[in-house]
């Protein structure tokens, strides 16, 4: 978690909007680091969070996590986090040995024409799984984070299927249980001819967003102390309208990032 | 913590059922050829280039992969490609080769020979003994004071360094190459298995099947019991997405099997992560036409670097690339289990293959040896003071 990010964006973890639906979206640099802001982020706000990691091992948002002060390992024993494992199980499934029950989330690898239905229905079974009986906590609103959709892009499932899947995602997470959701989408640089590719699902996401956060690289240039920049877009949400844009500066250290405006980095003053 | 010195093999969380137990006594893993990464305790394995480990960040991390963006002609591709694997031959790690056009054991056969101070440890018999004194070869005379003090160790171990270099004028002998365990896979050799309705044509099924058979077989994901030594398989694959590995993706701007490439490597990665293995694959991307799909093999991939050499180009004339042989372009360097990553000094590179040595220097401009610099000479100023002679005209008092 990430105080300045949690200043600019107006949120903390005892106080945050609800039935959100945030995007994270770079072009051409890393914007995995505010996933793992969200992950702790909520995780530290009692929420039930059901993460999708396509693209990256548990062991690895662990570490991280343990750097920003949240346990993923004790999260998912208690019950609190549902991680699902997505490099792990796709060997099975695609050289065909494991055709069991657990692995219907990830029908897409088997026959990527078909749709995401299989993990939409993961994600419905585990959202809607509140409070676990033993312990006797209920966890607060359930979020869900997926990092990385575009890597199915890569695995052949097209852009159309993808958008309906968020589209179910969002009317089962925000609108009927007053969730929040994060999705993390890669793009390439501008192509203009890319029919079906990862632009046209960003600008499709952003449509259905409520915020969306964009990194990319510093326009003038690479440079060593500045690591990119981030662009904030508050779109409509509830009565007030804002449809408001900041462009922030950012640097990511051990165990945490800090953003800055535009010029005051400590590099130049 | 032990977790992050392992590599990225995730088998320690709890609840895990594989063999992979903590070992009460011993706090870090001892691989020979492998150190753990000074940013954030990862366990690195050298890529046989050291100036290559220098950029990339000191290392490869074991369970990711390097991406190497082949030049034109494939000749410094391939020539990263064999060091990786003379390394690996020196180290003692099992290693596994896929090729599709040149076959394996032709290769292998080209490895470049390790210097031979660096293995002098390795093949050299304990027996030998230096020439010494023959009368009295314990008794110093000189040097006495000397005498009792313990005896330097010249001839160091292969296991203990980390990063060899190697003469690529010579090859390797057949006895130090015959040595290391190496798996090969010939795509041109290989029976068309039928693969029923995997989402992969057949040559990358089987190479999948292949590469997962051997990292059972020989217990790279923990299966096997802990008797076994540890040890690191290094995964060698060359010119993925040719058109001999059956993938149009090369030859058309819509190919029909445009996410077969990316499938693999998409799995090759779950492989990689659930495994103490690292794996190096060339890909000939300036025959890739569609952009869109670079960019994600390129993100698919951990590191990955585009060698573009000056051969057959208007730059190899070029007066400010007199030095070197192409430069080297880092396209993605990896953040694995932190928070921020390597962020170089500059991204402005240039190789040069040298007999002894692959060098990666940040590239620089020469200094400007053009006739039309005026340069004032020597002997104008050196003219002391009470000297009359005729070079003198410059100087007036």
């Amino acid at each position: 978690m990430f105080p300045e990010l949690n200043s600019i964006l107006n949120a903390t973890p005892d106080g945050f909007k609800s039935s959100d639906f945030i995007l994270v979206s770079d072009r051409r640099a890393d914007a995995s680091f505010l996933i793992h802001h969200h992950l702790s982020f909520y995780l530290r706000a009692g929420c039930k969070v059901c993460f999708l990691g396509l693209v990256q091992s548990f062991s690895h948002y662990s570490a991280v996590g343990q750097r920003l002060g949240v346990s993923l390992a004790q999260a998912r024993e208690k019950g609190q986090l549902v991680f699902l494992e997505g490099l792990k199980n796709s060997i099975g499934v695609v050289l065909q040995e494991d055709t069991s029950q657990e692995t219907q989330p990830l029908s897409y690898l088997r026959t990527p024409g078909a749709g995401l239905e299989g993990l939409f229905r993961f994600v419905d079974r585990c959202v809607r799984q509140r409070g676990d009986g033993d312990a006797g906590e209920s966890w607060g609103p359930p979020v869900l984070l997926i990092d990385d959709l575009s890597v199915l892009l890569s695995l052949g499932v097209s852009v159309g299927a993808i958008l309906d899947f968020t589209l179910y995602c969002q009317a089962t997470v925000c609108s009927e249980l007053q969730g929040n959701m994060v999705i993390l989408v890669r793009c390439e640089e501008d192509a203009d001819d890319d029919e079906e590719g990862s632009n046209l699902l960003q600008r499709g996401l952003v449509h259905q967003c409520n915020l969306a956060l964009h990194v990319e690289g510093l326009p003038t240039g690479y440079c060593r102390d500045i690591h990119g920049q981030m662009s904030v877009w508050w779109r409509q949400g509830g009565e007030t309208i804002y449809n408001q844009r900041k462009i922030f500066h950012f640097k990511l250290h051990d165990k945490g990032a800090s953003f800055f405006a535009r010029g005051t980095s400590s590099a130049v003053l | 913590m032990a977790a992050p010195v392992r590599g990225m093999a995730g088998s320690t969380s709890i609840g895990n059922t594989t063999s992979f137990q903590k070992k009460t006594r011993s706090k870090l893993v001892s691989i020979p050829g492998t150190r753990p990464s000074v940013q954030n305790g990862q366990l690195l394995v050298s890529s046989g280039v050291s100036s290559l480990d220098y950029v990339i960040g000191g290392g490869l991390a074991v369970g990711t992969l390097l991406l190497v963006e082949e030049d034109r002609y494939d000749s410094y591709s391939r020539m990263l490609l064999k060091y990786f694997l003379a390394e690996g031959v020196v180290c003692g790690h099992e290693l596994f080769l896929a090729s599709a056009r040149d076959h394996p054991d032709d290769i292998m056969q080209e490895l470049p020979s390790p210097i031979v101070d660096d293995v002098a440890g390795m093949k050299i018999s304990e027996g030998q003994s230096q020439p010494s004194d023959p009368e009295n070869p314990d008794t110093m005379k000189i040097a006495w004071r000397y005498q009792n003090q313990p005896k330097v160790q010249t001839a160091l171990a292969s296991s203990v360094r980390f990063g060899h270099y190697y003469d690529v004028s010579k090859t390797m002998e057949p006895e130090l190459r015959q040595a290391a365990k190496c798996h090969s896979f010939y795509q041109l050799q290989e029976m068309p298995v039928a693969t029923g309705s995997s989402p992969l044509p057949s040559p990358y099924h089987a190479l999948l099947k292949s590469i997962q058979t051997v990292i059972r077989k020989e217990g790279f994901d923990g299966s096997t019991p802990q008797s076994k030594v540890r040890n690191v398989l290094r995964l060698g694959l060359h010119s993925l997405g040719s058109v001999l590995w059956g993938d149009d993706v090369c030859c058309k701007d819509n190919p029909a099997h445009c996410h077969a490439l990316t499938t693999f490597l998409y799995i090759l990665r779950g492989m990689l992560r659930t495994s103490l293995s690292v794996a190096m694959v060339t890909v000939p991307s300036h025959l890739i036409q569609n952009r869109a799909v670079m960019g994600r093999i390129i993100r698919l991939s951990d590191t990955a670097v585009a060698l573009e050499s000056f051969k057959g180009s208007e730059k190899e004339t070029n007066p400010l690339y007199k030095d070197y042989h192409g430069l080297l372009h880092v396209r993605q360097l990896p953040r694995l289990n932190c928070l921020s990553c390597e962020v170089p000094d500059t991204k402005d590179l240039a190789f040069k293959l040298k007999r002894k040595q692959f060098t990666i220097e940040r590239l620089h401009l020469p200094p400007d040896l053009s006739e039309t610099v005026s340069r004032v000479s020597k002997t104008d100023l050196a003219a002391g003071c009470g000297s009359t002679a005729t070079g003198n005209k410059h100087l007036d008092f």
